[in-house]
């Protein structure tokens, strides 16, 4: 793959150079955010206005412009999750860990997301702690999934 | 692995290249396929490759006994899967435990293991070969065969397999006017929803001068569709060559892969393959020694559904906000960077090798008139069989669903089938033997979309589903222009408020009025399609909101203001399992004794329904 | 010159131009919310909505944002087009009726009940604010933040904009800003007032005397009531 460096991050490199979402997604892989100080940096870098480096950073929903929790807790809501009871799912999860969606907990160590279709339909639902992929869900696994993780322990697979 | 070779500078090169591809392949006839497709490894296929690999090891087979990471192999229902090779038995739901066996029994003495066998859910009846099973039998798998075969990280794999054979005859043998007319005469359409001419675009690019690009659209945000991810994952060689293809009939030297963040996997496998192409000189400049060059990049979306729309595609790769622009200019006049661009889907170009390689006749022969060649299908939802199907377009809902899926999960009642995701709509048991083409589907107002199949039985409320889309489509809208943004904020007011039973008589019509009007102003496809599922789920199922309406009742019991739970008092054993699993505390009682459920503190999760051994939790 | 038709009547146009400005030039009226003659075209608000094909083919679009083009088919005000736009009010009124513009436009257009649940959005996402900064005063202090239904106008990190030098040429040109209208109460969105009665002014000299607008007399006479 054609990469160029900007600002110290591997950034892919597209026909018209490095663009500003490929280089926001770098910094967000590296610090799981994306913090004010390199948005300005890369607005000044790219030669962007940084309102414009603002508004990409919260357009999209991968970007996060407040630290996200250690543990990153990402459930299925899209369609064939849905019509399996993920919302039920969700909740569950939401009400175990004290985490509301979309956000993380005060303690910095859960962050609950909810993404459109992670492309496992076939074991829907599915919940994804820390990148490990929990198919066939259901309330009462999820909460168990968590019961000693919202003791202080990690979240367990 | 075959030598590194250097870069292919004739037909020649490649040719001698792909006979040594081929004699490694036939030497390695044994082998273990195991399905590594993210659909496999959520059960755990990826633990099953490296224990295997450690066995293999262990014993000392690693010589005569090869193992595949292989991409999706379509019944993900029942995984994780493993074919043995070359009799291709066909194991499923395979665990760790199951490894020394099927070694020493069915590899090294050729003997089946019936427990691992696949069952029909409905006759009982065990298969032994892949494609024996009733699920594999009525499919047509000309994209998706190639998953059973190859290894998607080995471009020999895929050149052993005839891949590449097309572009390196299209470009030493053909001129691009050439190519697009093979195509043209294929009547390949664009699988990524509309549906649209293939060659149409390629023609009006080619025409074109100067700079020009073909972006490959892999952004998938089709909630509950994953056949784009697969064949990105199961074979990405083919995905790359159909766009080097398109480079070449265009007259475009530079390609762009858009793909989602979600698919780490792909994304993966993708960036495997365009370095290996590039080692080849299957990318790059001068490609076979011609004047012919095309460099790929990939560029990585950042989850935003309305960037599949091309125009906000476009704007996304460029690093701007996925905002569409109203059409025309279009495109292919004025794109990527002001330049002409063509757009297409991952499925629409996995096909143009396939066209090349056997001939727009040979192509054309499968399919109906107007819509030719297959098309997969991401079978999902309450099915028996879910998993990813190809099959020739024309062929109805029906033969899908019923023949290849096994119908509807522990026997229930079939209710619809929701098809194009967020952009289709419902379609009801009436309606189940309409072919899938491109056409058909429209008069029951869905659409093939890029090919999501969720099927829905009798606990499914179309009410429910209605609101889901419009919620979807509430946070996905770029939020531009007025009557997407506040037209579905609109829309899934009214929905939530018939959901919730606090909507007033007259909010049908209104609803009705409004879908319309969204309908017909909005800038882009997004917009445009918005109001679908609730006008397809209005047309078939009225009588359902109807009764959310007027009688303050969801017949399927989904809506949770219009849903009680109760515990019938003369089933309930006291047990207590309600009563610790309840996360709500609702529900007291003695133990031994007839437990209640507290109303006001029930918040209806259901949980108490899923714990009941004595079924005594009425839901009402 | 390109040449086409609108509204029945074969017209010719200089290439380059919009279809907007296009019927502009031959006086028709077309309403228009998220368009200034300075700015670049955005297509936001969708009150410029026009039929655009072949009758039984055609297809509604914004006329601000289309090109014009030999042979094009263009009508301005039929019945989908008037249906469409009086939704588009209504909708506007709901979400936003202490604009004085958009309560014109109900007027205009007769729209004298909202089905929907008003709610005083301030801002209708109309982006003249964002272009007036970034095309008129090259300042870029402020741009679109989030997507969908949350989306609003702010400046980067939500907090005083270094480029911005307190023009107000946001405020000069904002449609809601700019004219209030005091008219409608809470529970009730449409006001109806000023567009709707007669000048005084008639009464006494047969014709209106007044070219103010909005009309200063009929502002004053209101003051009684209120
Ligand atoms: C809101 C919206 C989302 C879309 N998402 C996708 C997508 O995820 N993948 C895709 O291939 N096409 C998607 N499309 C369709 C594309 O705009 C376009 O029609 C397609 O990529 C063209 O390729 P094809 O001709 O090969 O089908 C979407 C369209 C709209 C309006
Ligand atoms: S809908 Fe959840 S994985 Fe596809
Ligand atoms: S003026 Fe054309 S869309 Fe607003």
């Amino acid at each position: 793959m054609k990469k160029a460096i900007v600002l110290g991050f591997e950034v892919p490199r597209g026909p018209d150079g490095v663009s500003i979402v490929a280089l926001l997604q770098a910094i967000q892989d590296k610090y799981n955010y994306l913090p004010e100080k390199f948005l300005r940096r890369a607005a000044r870098e790219m030669e962007v206005p940084l309102i414009d480096v603002y508004s990409v950073a919260k357009f999209y929903k991968s970007f996060s412009l407040v630290p996200e929790g250690r543990h990153q807790i990402v459930t299925c809501t899209g369609t064939a999750c849905h019509v399996r009871g993920s919302e039920k799912i969700t909740e569950e999860i939401s009400r175990t860990l004290g985490v509301e969606v979309n956000s993380t907990s005060p303690d910095g160590e859960y962050s609950l997301k909810c993404v459109n279709c992670v492309g496992a339909c076939a074991s829907a639902p599915l919940v994804i702690v820390d990148g490990e992929y929990h198919g066939n869900m259901t309330p009462l696994k999820a909460g168990k999934l968590f019961a000693q993780g919202a003791k202080g322990k990690t979240a367990v697979s | 692995m075959a030598p590194l070779p250097v870069k292919f500078k004739t037909k020649e090169d490649f040719l001698s290249f792909k006979q040594r591809s081929i004699e490694q392949y036939e030497k390695n006839r044994c082998y273990l396929a195991v399905c590594g497709d993210t659909g496999c490894s959520v059960q755990g296929s990826k633990n099953l490759y490296d224990q295997l690999e450690i066995y293999l090891r262990k014993q000392g087979y690693t010589e005569n006994v090869k193992l595949k990471c292989t991409g999706c192999l379509g019944l993900c229902e029942n995984g994780p899967l493993v074919i043995v090779y070359p009799q291709e038995i066909f194991y499923q739901r395979v665990e760790p435990e199951d490894i020394e066996e099927i070694i020493e029994k069915t590899v090294i003495q050729g003997e089946i293991i019936e427990r691992l066998l696949y069952s029909d859910p409905v006759s009982g009846e065990k298969y032994i070969y892949g494609r024996e099973l009733p699920f594999y039998k009525s499919q047509l798998r000309n994209l998706l065969e190639a998953n059973w075969k190859i290894d998607p990280g080995s471009i020999e794999d895929y050149i052993a397999n005839g891949g590449y054979a097309a572009l390196v005859n299209a470009v030493t043998e053909m001129d691009p006017g050439a190519v697009v007319e093979e195509i043209k005469k294929s009547q390949l359409r664009g699988r990524g929803g509309a549906g649209f001419y293939t060659w149409v675009k390629w023609e009006e690019c080619r025409q074109q001068t100067g700079r020009k690009f073909i972006i490959c659209n892999a952004d998938e945000g089709d909630p509950g569709a994953f056949m784009d991810r697969s064949l990105m994952e199961g074979n990405p060689h083919s995905v790359l060559e159909g766009l080097i293809i398109g480079g070449y009939a265009t007259g475009a030297q530079e390609g762009i892969v858009y793909i989602r963040a979600e698919y780490p996997s792909a994304v993966e496998k993708l960036k495997l393959a365009i370095d290996r192409a590039e080692d080849l000189g299957l990318v790059g400049e001068n490609i076979l020694g011609s004047d012919f060059n095309f460099q790929v990049y990939l560029s990585i979306g950042a989850g935003a559904f309305i960037c599949g729309e091309t125009s906000a595609l476009i704007a996304s790769v460029d690093g701007r906000i996925g905002e569409p622009v109203q059409k025309p200019p279009r495109l292919v006049q004025n794109g990527y960077l002001g330049r002409p661009t063509v757009v297409n889907n991952v499925e629409s170009l996995a096909n143009v090798p396939l066209i090349l390689r056997d001939g727009a006749q040979k192509y054309c022969r499968v399919g109906t008139e107007k819509s030719s060649g297959t098309k997969i299908f991401s079978l999902v939802g309450k099915v028996n069989n879910t998993g990813l199907v190809e099959v020739p377009l024309g062929i109805t809902l029906r033969e899908i669903i019923y023949d290849i899926g096994g119908g509807i999960k522990e026997g229930k009642q079939f209710k619809a089938v929701q098809t194009g995701g967020p952009s289709g709509g419902c379609i009801p048991a009436s309606s189940l033997d309409l072919p899938t083409d491109f056409d058909q589907l429209s008069s029951a107002g869905s659409m093939i979309g890029s090919g999501g199949m969720i099927v829905m039985d009798d606990e499914t409320c179309m009410v429910d589903i209605a609101r889901y889309f419009l919620q979807f489509l509430a946070d996905e809208s770029c939020g531009c222009c007025f009557t997407c943004r506040e037209g579905i904020s609109r829309l899934l007011e009214i929905v939530k408020e018939i959901s919730d039973g606090s909507a007033k008589p007259g909010q049908l019509e209104l609803l009705k009025e409004l879908a319309g009007v969204v309908k017909d102003s909005t800038m882009c496809g997004l917009g445009q399609t918005a109001p679908n599922p609730v006008l397809s789920t209005l047309r078939h199922f009225e009588e359902e909101y109807r009764a959310h309406i007027e009688q303050k009742h969801c017949p399927a019991g989904v809506c949770r203001e219009l849903i009680t739970y109760s515990i019938d008092q003369k089933l309930c054993n006291g047990c207590g399992l309600c009563l610790k699993n309840c996360p709500a505390g609702a529900v007291t009682g003695n133990k031994k004794e007839p437990h209640y459920i507290l109303y006001d503190k029930c918040d209806k999760c259901g949980v108490c329904t899923t714990v009941c051994r004595a079924e005594a939790v009425i839901k009402q | 010159m390109v040449n086409m038709i609108l509204n029945g009547l074969d017209i010719s146009v200089e290439e380059g131009t919009t279809l907007l400005e296009a019927a502009k030039f031959y006086g028709i009226d077309i309403p228009t919310l998220c368009y200034d003659e300075t700015l670049s075209p955005y297509g936001a608000c969708r009150l410029c909505l026009v039929e655009v094909g072949e009758p039984g083919k055609a297809k509604l679009f914004s006329a601000c944002t289309y090109p014009v083009r030999e042979g094009l088919i263009v009508k301005t005000n039929t019945k989908r087009v008037i249906d469409a736009r009086k939704m588009i009010i209504e909708l506007y009124l709901a979400s936003c009726p202490s604009s004085k513009k958009i309560q014109d436009l109900a007027s205009e257009y007769g729209v004298t009940e909202v089905r929907f649940t008003p709610k005083n959005d301030e801002c209708i996402l109309c982006g003249l604010c964002v272009r007036v900064c970034e095309e008129q005063m090259q300042a870029k202090a402020i741009g679109f933040i989030d997507r969908g239904v949350n989306r609003y106008i702010s400046t980067p990190f939500e907090r005083q904009s270094e480029d911005c030098r307190l023009c107000g040429a946001c405020m000069y040109i904002c449609p809601v800003c700019q004219a209030r209208c005091q008219g409608p109460r809470e529970e009730e969105t449409i006001c109806n007032a000023c567009l709707n009665i007669s000048p005084p002014c008639l009464e006494k000299y047969d014709e209106a005397m007044c070219y103010m607008d909005p009309c200063v007399a009929c502002e004053l006479e209101k003051e009684p009531d209120e």
